[in-house]
């Protein structure tokens, strides 16, 4: 398999410096530098998160003061969510292999894409200085729901302000990723023919520009709302709250998707690669992927069940919900399906892509007993909805981003890792992962509300072993962690095609040259997924 | 070592793929708008009577003024890409200049108006503003927040206008070469467009 790289110099040797770095426009850097900067601000949620589970290892004051708790909680949200999950693997991923997946060498407005990083690297530094200015960070929970977010001493307005500019940056890397698939895909390269992580990424970038602006205007609205006392939302001063979360999530409810596309759009390249088999359904999935952008602007009510809606919304809403569930299952099954008599090579990227479809499936099936509206209101508020949002969210992506790491890492970086301590890494997380969420959606059921700083001594046992699962799950993190520093530093040297894909990344060598390709890209015949030599 | 240069590079120039670009930023600038919209018509639904009130607050002069002066400053800045297109470089410059002008009259007018209003104490938080009834109040705070929104955007239009000025000047923007101009052009041509919506919104709806 080895090939040698004849001249080229790789995208890291072609220039150095920290110049060079940060006042980039190659896409692959720009990649990196959201790598470096988001996986910073993700260990840092990982931190507080940590925190919070110690925190309630037992009833009563176990570590914190009340206050701090809501204040860390609502931090751990704000990171994970608009610093970590929505532009993860889209700014990362997206980044560094849609170009090169559609055979080009750069994204369609190389500067733009470095303007993005930089205003995303804005809203992080005002997200973290919330801790050191004001009243500290918000206590308002990541939703900034009014009327608390209008009243609280604590510095929203900041928090908001980072949310603004974090969303303009998603904004425009949502843009250039919409002309980029518009008009730079290589020659031959049709629709239809375009891998499925271009797919999932184009319905992504759609949502991106069709529901960011509205959030960013309502956020404005909290802003001036706090300093000026107008009176839209504060009920007290005769607004409506109801207003402000009808038009909080009209955006963050197809934002949701924002989060998962992508991560779809990685398990449809990973399954087929390792299963060595054409993807099952390709039209179906690309389709379903347009479909969920579509769907998902029209269940963001279901959010909001027990707030009074009226019963005909409420029904309208909680049937386009399970609407919703009808894509997500048509990709489940084909990628199932996919596999059905593959010859499957167990690495550690199919581990992750195989422990999101069980995650996951737990995850859209604990959202259907959300989108039920009498059931809703039985575990609305509860920890209920934390398991299962953490179940999608970080089942869904956040495994996702460890499984792309690991099927994307001996491109990136030229280097294998060890699959061994890969294995018990993985291992350790799927284990951890269950360990702490599961037990949340068994005492959410029970009526354990959640963001509560206390509970009843019952409760303690499904606490304690949700606590003991977050430290299985840091310590397999931190071993996968280590196995790519360790890897970086004295792996063995990867192939250009370690995994046998046929993608276009794995044509050029490992790391790609300056301009990505040493060579002109071939189409494979027959479609991105067409693996002759097994089926 | 000489690079491969792939015919579909994203590095080349490619003048249709910034237009797309441009209309789907405008598209989010319209859905930025909109929100205030929705918030708009929900209390004009609930307040419609204080909305009125208000309305009697401003100057319809002015805003007919400022009207007039924002249409004029589109069609000059229309003209000013076609005579670009043409070839004719020196007028185009002009055009613009005189686009930057217009702007700069509107922001002027929006300076009276606003200052009149402030000197009455309208602003959000002011005296004046607190004892109004609770639905002017709503309509003074969506007026400055969206005419405000508004203003911004026409200095980040007549800046970018200037910027295509002085690339026209240099050189860099020329008859075989403007797609920035047509992007800055349909740029100024939404924040007249959304003008267009506020001027009605705010002060002739009776």
């Amino acid at each position: 398999m080895t090939e040698e790289i004849t001249g080229h110099k790789n995208f890291f040797e072609e220039k150095k410096g920290l110049a060079s770095w940060i006042f980039t426009t190659d896409h692959k850097r720009i990649a990196l530098l959201y790598l470096y900067s988001i996986g910073f601000f993700f260990l840092a949620a990982v931190f507080l998160g940590f925190l919070l589970r110690l925190e309630l290892i037992a009833p009563g004051k176990t570590i914190m003061e009340p206050q701090t708790y809501n204040q860390i909680f609502t931090l751990h949200g704000v990171i994970m969510i608009f610093l970590f999950i929505i532009p993860g693997i889209p700014a990362i991923f997206g980044n560094f292999f849609i170009p090169i997946i559609i055979g080009t060498d750069d994204v369609a407005f190389p500067r733009i894409n470095l303007v993005s990083w930089y205003l995303y690297m804005t809203g992080a530094f005002l997200a973290l200085g919330t801790l050191f200015f004001g009243e500290g960070p918000a206590d308002t929970g990541w939703t900034f729901y009014a009327p608390y977010s209008v009243k609280t001493g604590t510095n929203v307005s900041m928090s908001v302000l980072a949310a603004f500019i974090l969303g303009f940056s998603s904004i425009l890397t949502g843009l250039n990723f919409i002309v980029t698939i518009h008009r730079l895909r290589a020659s031959g390269m049709t629709w239809f023919r375009m891998p499925l992580m271009a797919w999932s990424t184009y319905a992504t970038s759609w949502i991106q520009i069709l529901a960011t602006p509205i959030v960013g205007i309502t956020l404005l609205m909290i802003v001036a709302e706090r300093s000026f006392g107008i009176g839209l939302f504060d009920p007290s001063l005769g607004g409506d709250p109801i207003l402000y979360q009808h038009l909080f999530w009209i955006y963050s409810h197809p934002a949701v998707y924002v989060m998962i596309l992508p991560a779809m759009g990685v398990i449809s390249e990973i399954i087929p690669t390792f299963a060595h088999r054409t993807i099952f359904g390709y039209k179906a999935i690309a389709m379903s992927s347009m479909a969920i952008a579509f769907t998902g602007y029209f269940v963001w009510a279901h959010h909001m069940f027990t707030t009074g809606l009226s019963s005909t919304a409420a029904l309208i809403f909680s049937l386009a919900t399970f609407f919703v569930a009808i894509p997500t299952a048509i990709k489940i099954f084909n990628w199932v399906a996919t596999l059905y008599k593959g010859s499957i090579d167990v690495k550690p990227p199919l581990l992750y892509a195989m422990a999101f479809v069980f995650l996951f499936l737990i995850g859209g099936l604990t959202g259907l007993v959300n989108g039920a509206i009498a059931a809703d209101i039985h575990v609305h508020d509860t920890t209920f909805i934390v398991g299962h949002f953490h179940y999608t969210m970080f089942g869904g992506v956040g495994i996702v981003f460890f499984g792309a790491m690991h099927y994307w890492f001996p491109k990136i970086w030229g280097k294998m890792y060890n699959f061994k301590i890969a294995n018990i890494a993985f291992a350790l997380i799927f284990i951890g992962f269950n360990a702490l969420y599961f037990p949340m959606l068994i005492s959410g059921l029970q009526g354990l509300p959640r963001r509560y700083y206390d509970y009843p001594a019952e409760f303690q046992l499904t606490n304690v072993i949700s606590t003991v699962g977050s430290w299985i799950l840091i310590v397999g993190m931190i071993l996968m962690i280590y196995n790519f520093f360790r890897a970086k530093k004295r792996g063995e040297k990867a192939p250009r095609n370690p995994w046998g894909g046929l993608g276009l990344e794995w044509q050029t060598p490992s790391p790609p040259p300056l301009h990505n390709f040493d060579k002109m890209p071939e189409l494979v015949e027959g479609g991105p997924y067409n693996y002759k030599d097994n089926y | 070592m000489e690079h491969l240069v792939l015919p579909n590079s994203g590095l080349t120039r490619d003048d249709e793929g910034s237009k797309l670009g441009m209309w789907l930023f405008l598209y989010t600038e319209v859905l930025l708008f909109g929100g205030l919209f929705i918030v708009y018509t929900m209390y004009r639904y609930l307040y419609p009577d204080s909305f009125l009130q208000g309305s009697y607050h401003l100057s319809i002069p002015i805003g007919t003024i400022n009207t007039i002066v924002l249409l004029t400053s589109s069609l000059t800045v229309a003209m000013g890409i076609t005579a670009l297109q043409k070839g004719n470089n020196k007028l185009a410059v002009w055009l613009m200049v005189a686009t930057m002008f217009f702007a700069l009259v509107f922001m002027v007018n929006k300076y009276f108006e606003w200052s009149a209003k402030i000197e009455h104490g309208l602003f959000p938080g002011m005296d004046a503003y607190m004892q109004l009834p609770r639905g002017e109040t709503l309509f003074f705070f969506l007026y400055f927040f969206m005419t405000g929104l508004h203003a911004l955007h026409i200095v980040v239009g007549a800046v970018l206008i200037g910027v295509v000025t002085m690339e026209i000047k240099n050189g860099k923007q020329s008859s075989t070469n403007f797609a920035f101009t047509e992007n800055a052009g349909l740029y100024w041509h939404l924040v007249d467009l959304i003008w267009i919506f506020l001027f009605p919104l705010f002060y002739l709806i009776h």
